[in-house]
């Protein structure tokens, strides 16, 4: 692994990875309906795309979502963790480890079929929840992502100096207080990125939110999936670079911050 | 400085123990209680619901299959379940050949990201500080960004009048566009584009673990790059390679989106097939008996890995 042969290993890779990316941008400001023939520059499908209320309404429905998912997931992902890490016995203690962590490998068609079936059967016997939609789909996603936030949390727990909370429980602080007071302001910054993580995951699912969903509550995704299906259309590429650039400058802005956060705790 | 705040703090906390505990409840049952609930009643009770429509029948009603329980004629409560949909899943060579081109898909995907990901883990690994972070920050980007559009931005490219095509006709390498959209080796390129990061995080976790004394040592004792490759350096980074197949192969194998966008109506996969089941030709009780299938299926791999794990823990 010396000489040309790995530079030009690593250069091929990230040519591969960001190729697709950067012809998606260009083709975004093409003037020519075809999208990868190129028709000068405009801004047109941008145009169209403000103008689009179907995909406007799907993109406010994804945020509306995204938005409670990831707090929901945050709060039990955490608190899963918080058990998992703090108490060491307790009735279902293995239930528990596997139920949280399975849905990282659980394919999302056998979550989406299985959660929307157990939606129907509820209904027939509970009356709850009547009928299917965003509530659902909040519910699908939150139990997913708190599979991540709670390995993100979960890390940050065991890593973190016990003594701390140990200190505030000699000096007569009671549990409640010394979660609150000592562990959450500890890991709130992995709880951010957990919550990013959700927020995220949850603005790009499509499949599970497909099966769970009802009239009227379609996503970004889905509208974008049967968009894309029948072929290419210049307006998703425009949609796709807006995405794309709001997510660049997000990450670097947070990468910034954290270097700036690591160059002053030093 | 931070008296006011904890005598001011220490009263809600107070309030909420003192709440608790007219209530009967500890504290830590509560805690307990609120993750455990959620995933008892949305994670595993699901699966008991798949488990028993897949022994229904599919009929024309709502909800579309028969009830478990039934009165007989006589009053008594039947059971009605029969392991119908598993036999024919078995019999039927659609199936069978779902679920073997799906193991095939994802294995092929998971060696090619292997072979992609292995030099760049390799890589980053050994650069030094400032580009390493940024090398690693510019794989981790593309996975922050909707996994929907990278697959779309493929069809762009893979297109018979798309990027690469022209580009080669342009050049007059070939004069007829070549056919990849709609084939096999589309789903391939999209599953190795969509999960390479899943290869290189694990791969670049163990090999910057990787005690440079070793290798030193194998070269001073006359090995060359490549003998201390193949003896010192991948042995010993067998554990990350496992983790990150792993983390590829798995989700592969349920894959929808890509086989539907990327493939040609002939491209297989068990993932597919469940969808098509559920929402083309409405039979619930066939896609529950596909899923709970597919589950063995992706179940059977992670138990291995964990004995892997275990053993390797316990060593």
């Amino acid at each position: 692994m010396r000489g040309w042969f790995l530079p030009v290993a690593v250069l091929l890779g990230f040519i591969f990875l960001y190729a697709p990316i950067i012809s998606l941008v260009v083709f975004s400001f093409n003037d020519s309906r075809l999208v990868t023939v190129w028709g000068g520059f405009s801004t047109r499908w941008y145009g169209a795309l403000m103008n689009d209320r179907q995909i406007i309404g799907a993109a406010w429905v994804s945020l509306k979502v995204a938005f409670f998912s990831a707090t929901l997931a945050t709060i039990i992902g955490t608190l899963g963790a918080f058990v998992l890490t703090r108490f060491s016995r307790f009735t279902g203690r293995l239930l528990l480890t596997g139920m949280i962590t399975a849905p990282l490998v659980m394919p999302e068609v056998i979550t989406g079929l299985s959660l929307l079936l157990l939606f129907i059967s509820m209904e027939l016997s509970l009356g709850w929840p009547a009928g299917r939609g965003m509530t659902t789909v909040i519910i699908a996603h939150t139990t997913f992502c708190a599979a991540f936030v709670a390995v993100i949390a979960q890390s940050r727990l065991r890593s973190m100096d016990e003594s701390l909370e140990e200190a505030a429980r000699d000096l007569g602080a009671g549990p409640v207080r010394v979660f609150f007071d000592v562990t959450l302001p500890v890991i709130t910054p992995a709880l951010v990125s957990g919550w990013l993580l959700a927020f995220t995951l949850s603005l790009d699912d499509l499949v599970i939110a497909s099966f769970v969903t009802g009239p009227g509550a379609s996503t970004l995704p889905m509208v974008i999936f049967s968009k894309v299906r029948l072929g290419v259309s210049p307006d998703v590429n425009a949609l796709a670079t807006i995405i794309i650039g709001f997510v660049f400058v997000a990450v670097l802005a947070a990468g910034w911050l954290m270097r700036k956060q690591m160059s002053k705790g030093l | 400085m931070n008296a006011g705040k904890v005598i001011t703090g220490s009263a809600p906390w107070r309030g909420t123990a003192w709440a608790m505990g007219k209530l009967g409840l500890s504290g830590r049952t509560l805690v307990i209680a609120i993750p455990m609930l959620w995933l008892l009643v949305f994670f595993l009770a699901p699966f008991f619901v798949l488990g028993r429509i897949s022994l229904a029948e599919a009929i024309i009603a709502r909800p579309p299959y028969t009830p478990l329980f039934e009165r007989g004629p006589d009053g008594s409560l039947e059971i009605i379940a029969s392991l119908e949909n598993y036999r024919f899943l078995l019999t039927d060579a659609l199936y069978r050949n779902a679920y073997l081109s799906s193991i095939r898909i994802a294995a092929v995907s998971t060696i090619f990201a292997l072979l992609i990901g292995y030099p760049m883990a390799y890589f980053i690994a050994r650069a030094p500080e400032p580009r390493r972070s940024l090398l690693l920050l510019l794989v981790i980007l593309p996975f922050w960004t909707s996994f929907l559009l990278r697959v779309y931005a493929w069809m762009g490219f893979l297109r018979s009048n798309g990027v690469i095509n022209n580009m080669l006709m342009g050049m007059g390498v070939i004069d007829q566009p070549l056919v990849m959209m709609q084939t096999d080796f589309a789903v391939y390129i999209g599953i190795v584009y969509t999960y390479l990061p899943f290869m290189i995080l694990p791969l670049y976790a163990n090999l910057t673990k990787l005690d440079g004394a070793l290798l030193e040592a194998a070269s001073d004792l006359g090995a060359s790059p490549m003998v201390t490759f193949f003896t010192v350096t991948l042995p010993l980074s067998l554990p990350g390679i496992v983790a990150g197949s792993m983390l590829v192969f798995i989700p592969a194998i349920g894959e929808y989106v890509i086989p539907a966008l990327l493939g040609g109506p002939d491209t297989l996969m068990i993932g597919r097939v469940l969808w098509d089941e559920f929402f083309g030709s409405r039979d619930w009780p066939v896609a529950s008996a596909v899923a709970i299938v597919m589950l063995v299926l992706v179940v059977a791999p992670i138990m291995w890995l964990q004995s892997v794990q275990n053993r390797r823990g316990t060593e």
